[in-house]
C-alpha cells in the first residue's frame, strides 16, 4: 500500500514517514501542490494526505484537481480547524479529514477506515457491529439479537451511517441522500431523526457508540479499528 | 467636569455660544430700565465666564465680541451707535476681551491637563494589563516548552540509564506539555476573536445531549479524577444556537472545574430550558470562593490565589465574552453547603414540534 503524503512542513513530512514506514505503508513525500499532483500522476498512491495550507496553491483547489480524475481515499490534515473548511473539504470530495496537532494513532485509524472504504465494495447483505446487527435484506435490525423497530426514515438514515462506517458524513450529504436535495437546509430534522435512533439502538444515547457526533460537520458511524 | 462637552463639535459650540449670547442680551435689554447699562455689562461678562468654561477658545471669543458688540450698539448711550462716550466704558469694553481672554486660556490649559493626565493613566492601566499578558504568557508558554526540552533531551541521551518504564513517563509528559500549549493557543485565538470584534454567531440547530456531551469526551482523560453527574431535563427539544461557542463556554468551565477542584470532587452539570432560555449549571462540591474572588473572578487575567496550575486567566473571560455575544448571561456564587456554582443563561430558538410532524410525512427517496 503506498500513500502520498503532501504537506510543506518538513517536520510533519518527517514525522508521518517514520509513522506511515512503521506501519508498513510505502510512503511518497511532497511539499507543494505541483511536486504533489505530479507524483499523484507518476505514481498514483492507495491514498493521499493532503495538507490545506500549501505555498503555491490552496488545499481545496488541489483538493478538486486531483478529485477529477483520482478514486482513491484523500484524507485532509490541516490546522485550519474551522467547520466551514472541513464541510468545504468533505464536499470537494475528502473521504476524511484531522485537524493538527493529531494523534498519530488516530490518523492510522482513519487512513484504515479510508482504504478499506475505496478498496472493496462487496455485495454486502449483513452489517455487523458489535451487538448491532443490520440484514439488508430483509430489513431488519436487531440489538442482542433482539430487533428493533425502527420506522421507514430511521432505517434508511441508519443503513446510509451504518455503509459509510468510519467515515464523516456532512449534514447536507445525510439530508440529501435520505430527504433529497430539496431538504439540504433543514438540519433540525435530521437531529430529532439522529436523537431517535440513538434512543433505539445505543445502551446510553447520551454517551453514543454507534452514531457519533462531528460537530458542526455532521456524523460518523462507529469505527471497528480503533479497538 | 462633564466630559461630554469635550466632544461637542466646534460647530454646534459656535452655534450654543451665539444663541446664550443673543439670549441674555434680550433679557437685559427688557431689563435695563431697571438695573442700569453697567450692570449689564457684568450680566454679559459673567455670561462669556460662563461659556468659558464649557467651550473653546474661539467660541468663547465670538460670545465675547458679540456681547461687546451689542452692549456697545444697544447699551451705551447714545443708543444704537458705536459711539463710546466716556473713558470708563472704553476701559469695560477693553475689558470684555481680557476676561473673555483670560478665561478661555486658563480653561482650555485645565482641559489640556485633564487629558493629558487621563492618557497617562490609560497607558499606564495599559502597560499593566501588557505586563500582566506577558508575565502569564511567558510562564504558560515556557513551561510546557521547558518539559518537552527536559524530557526529549533525556531520551535522546545516548548512554542514559534511564529504565523504560521511566522513557515512557517522559513521552508521556511531553504529550501533555505540547497538549497545554495547543489549549493556550486556542484561548489566545479566542481571545484575539473576541477583542477584534472578528465572533460572528453561527446559529444551527442542535441536539442538547450532543452539546453537554461534546466537552466532557474532549476532557475525558482529564476527567478520570473526578466525579461527573449530568442532569439533563427530559424531552428537550432541539434548539438553536451556535454548537462551536457554547461548547467552549462549557469546555472552560469544565476544565476549570478540573484544575481548581481537589481530586475526587463530584462535578454537577445540569440543563434546562425556561421561557425559551437554556439553563445551564456546572458546579462542584469543593472549596468555592471568597466574597472578593467572586467579584473578580470573570476579570481579564485574573488567577484564583486557590491554586497554580496552568491557566493564563483568559478561560473565565473568554466564557464571559462568549456567552454575552450570544447575548446570554454567566454568573458565578457559592454553592451550598459549599463549592462553586456557575450558571449560563442563553437565549436560544426552540424549535416546534407541528413543523417537525410535516417533515416524517415526506416520502422517502429510496
Amino acid at each position: 500500500m503506498s500513500i502520498l503524503v503532501i504537506d510543506d512542513e518538513v517536520q510533519i513530512r518527517k514525522l508521518l514517514e517514520i509513522t506511515l514506514n512503521s506501519n508498513d505503508y510505502h510512503t511518497l513525500l511532497a511539499s507543494t501542490a505541483r511536486e504533489g499532483i505530479t507524483t499523484a500522476v507518476v505514481h498514483p498512491p492507495d491514498l493521499i494526505v493532503l495538507d490545506l495550507g500549501l505555498p503555491d496553491e490552496d488545499g481545496q483547489v488541489v483538493l478538486r484537481k486531483l478529485r477529477e480524475w483520482y478514486l482513491g481515499a484523500i484524507i485532509i490534515l490541516s490546522v485550519r480547524s474551522s467547520e466551514e473548511d472541513i464541510v468545504k473539504a468533505l464536499d470537494n470530495g475528502a473521504n476524511d479529514y484531522l485537524t493538527k496537532p493529531f494523534r498519530t494513532g488516530e490518523l492510522l485509524a482513519r487512513i484504515r477506515t479510508a482504504l478499506r472504504q475505496t478498496q472493496n465494495a462487496p455485495q454486502i447483505q449483513k452489517l455487523e457491529f458489535d451487538n448491532l446487527v443490520i440484514d439488508l435484506t430483509s430489513r431488519i435490525v436487531t440489538l442482542d439479537n433482539e430487533p428493533v423497530k425502527l420506522t421507514a426514515t430511521e432505517y434508511s438514515l441508519l443503513v446510509l451511517l451504518a455503509k459509510n462506517d468510519g467515515k464523516v458524513l456532512t449534514h447536507s450529504y445525510i439530508l440529501r441522500n435520505i430527504w433529497g436535495p430539496g431538504y439540504t437546509l433543514q438540519s433540525q430534522y435530521l437531529r430529532v431523526f439522529v436523537g431517535q435512533l440513538r434512543k433505539k439502538i445505543e445502551p446510553n444515547s447520551n454517551i453514543p457508540k454507534f452514531i457519533l457526533t462531528e460537530s458542526g460537520i455532521g456524523y460518523r458511524f462507529c469505527t471497528k479499528v480503533d479497538e | 467636569m462633564n466630559i461630554k462637552y469635550f466632544n461637542q463639535s466646534s460647530f454646534s459650540q459656535f452655534l450654543i455660544c451665539i444663541v446664550v449670547t443673543i439670549f441674555v442680551s434680550i433679557i437685559c435689554y427688557s431689563l435695563s430700565n431697571l438695573i442700569g447699562y453697567h450692570s449689564v455689562a457684568l450680566l454679559l461678562m459673567a455670561t462669556v465666564s460662563i461659556l468659558a468654561i464649557f467651550f473653546t477658545l474661539y467660541p468663547v471669543l465670538l460670545a465675547a465680541t458679540m456681547s461687546a458688540l451689542i452692549w456697545d450698539y444697544f447699551f451705551i448711550p447714545p443708543h444704537f451707535t458705536f459711539h463710546v462716550g466716556s473713558s470708563e466704558d472704553i476701559l469695560l469694553l477693553m475689558m470684555y476681551f481680557v476676561i473673555a481672554l483670560i478665561n478661555g486660556v486658563l480653561t482650555s490649559k485645565i482641559r489640556g491637563m485633564e487629558k493629558l493626565e487621563l492618557q497617562k493613566e490609560e497607558r499606564h492601566n495599559a502597560i499593566k494589563l501588557y505586563k500582566t499578558l506577558f508575565d502569564s504568557l511567558s510562564h504558560e508558554l515556557r513551561t510546557p516548552i521547558a518539559t518537552i526540552v527536559g524530557a526529549s533531551d533525556n531520551l535522546l541521551q545516548k548512554d542514559s540509564n534511564v529504565s523504560e518504564i521511566d522513557k515512557s513517563k517522559l513521552i508521556d509528559e511531553i504529550s501533555i506539555a505540547a497538549f497545554r500549549l495547543n489549549r493556550l493557543i486556542d484561548n489566545l485565538l479566542n481571545m484575539q476573536r473576541l477583542e477584534s470584534g472578528m465572533l460572528k454567531v453561527k446559529l444551527d440547530w442542535c441536539e442538547i445531549n450532543e452539546l453537554i456531551n461534546s466537552p466532557v469526551n474532549r476532557l475525558n482523560d482529564e476527567l478520570s479524577t473526578h466525579n461527573l453527574q449530568i442532569q439533563i431535563q427530559d424531552d428537550f427539544p432541539i434548539i438553536k444556537l451556535d454548537f462551536g461557542l457554547i461548547e467552549q463556554i462549557l469546555f472552560n468551565l469544565l476544565h476549570n472545574e478540573i484544575l481548581y477542584t481537589p481530586n475526587d470532587s463530584t462535578i454537577y452539570i445540569s440543563a434546562n430550558l425556561s421561557n425559551n432560555n437554556l439553563i445551564i449549571c456546572i458546579s462542584d462540591n469543593g472549596k468555592g470562593f471568597s466574597d472578593d474572588e467572586l467579584k473578580l473572578l470573570f476579570t481579564k487575567f485574573y488567577r484564583s490565589a486557590a491554586k497554580t496550575t496552568g491557566g493564563t486567566g483568559l478561560g473565565l473571560s473568554i466564557v464571559k465574552g462568549f456567552v454575552e455575544a450570544h447575548g446570554g448571561n454567566v454568573k458565578v456564587e457559592n454553592n451550598i453547603p459549599h463549592g462553586a456554582k456557575f450558571t449560563l443563561e442563553i437565549p436560544v430558538e426552540v424549535l416546534q414540534m407541528e413543523d417537525y410532524k410535516d417533515f416524517t410525512n415526506i416520502e422517502l427517496q429510496s
